[in-house]
């Protein structure tokens, strides 16, 4: 076994309303930044042992799936590497 | 028999859910969400609240939780189930309908009286109203913004499964009239069957004659009587 982090990152699909970043978007603007645009997501970093990295991300993308993540209106992307 | 009214850690309504339900003359009782569903539960009620803090996403931990697979079972089994306003967050994260109730376009919490359009009548939830009579209800929240893939939204209208959209005193569907952005302005919808029910508005809060906030919101949980 190998110890690894999985970084999942999940993020609105594209279309959905994010009225978060949209007030945090105008609160930069108000500060005096010029930006177009802003999107936020959330970052999961799991560690985990696993047999290789393909079963780390396997198990990772399991937990996106199931619970990270609602289909319904994310979509995910996992990363892993090896626990330094 | 008796209409189990589960009660999770952070949930907030349960009581007022009891209360509603009992002044109706139907049974119920709170259920602590460990102790499992009793073996006499005639009907389910996922009340409103902040459970587990709304942590990951408003209802995401609770429909992870033990209980809610004994939920889905009794649902597919015909049990009637009413999740409400958090409860709603709850039964569209486990799968018992459709959809996600996400953060409000205000991206603001909001505590306001909602006039809804009854769009399905035939249902134990809206028989003791018509197709396209107007109630109003109270809503609480700060995640009702209904969001749903197009194809979904589409089939949720073709089997005739949106139960309520939010509406202007005349029951005209309009933008201005949506509090929260709800794709559809669709207040509740029902599951896979029509036992099973979830809406944002709170009807629990509009059903005790002394509270002043209107009754309409008794023919919803008047249809726990069915399986009463």
């Amino acid at each position: 076994m190998t110890a690894y982090t999985a970084t999942v990152t999940v993020r609105l699909k594209r279309g959905v309303l994010d009225p978060e970043a949209e007030t945090t978007k105008r609160a930069l603007e108000r500060l005096g930044f010029e930006l177009r645009g802003l999107r936020s997501v959330d970052r999961f970093e799991i560690d985990l042992d696993a047999a290789d990295g393909g079963a780390a991300e396997e198990r990772a993308s399991e937990m996106a799936e199931r619970l990270l993540a609602n289909p319904t209106i994310h979509d995910y992307e996992v990363e892993v590497a090896e626990a330094e | 028999m008796t209409v189990a009214v589960v009660q999770f850690g952070g949930s907030n309504c349960d009581r007022d859910a009891v209360r509603a339900l009992s002044n109706l003359g139907i049974d119920a009782r709170r259920v602590w969400h460990e102790d499992g569903l009793p073996a006499d539960a005639s009907g389910i009620v996922l009340p409103g609240g902040f459970s587990y803090g709304d942590y990951l996403r408003a209802g995401a931990m609770a429909a992870r939780s033990p209980i809610m697979a004994e939920v889905r079972e009794a649902a597919a089994d015909g049990a009637p189930v009413l999740g409400v306003c958090n409860g709603a967050q709850i039964g569209c994260e486990s799968g018992l309908t459709d959809g996600a109730f996400t953060t409000n376009r205000s991206a603001r919490f909001q505590c306001e009286h909602a006039t809804l359009r009854v769009e399905n009548a035939d249902t134990p939830w809206t028989r003791a109203y018509d197709e396209g009579e107007v109630i109003s209800l109270p809503i609480a929240h700060g995640e009702g913004r209904f969001e749903i893939a197009p194809d979904r939204y589409e089939r949720l209208e073709a089997e005739d499964r949106i139960l309520f959209r939010y509406c202007d005193a005349d029951g005209e569907v309009t933008e201005a009239a949506n509090p929260n952005g709800s794709t559809g302005n669709v207040a509740g919808v029902l599951g896979e069957r029509d036992t099973v029910a979830v809406l944002m508005p709170h009807p629990e809060r509009a059903t005790l004659p002394d509270l002043r906030a209107g009754t309409d919101g008794q023919g919803i949980l008047s249809g726990f009587r069915v399986a009463d």
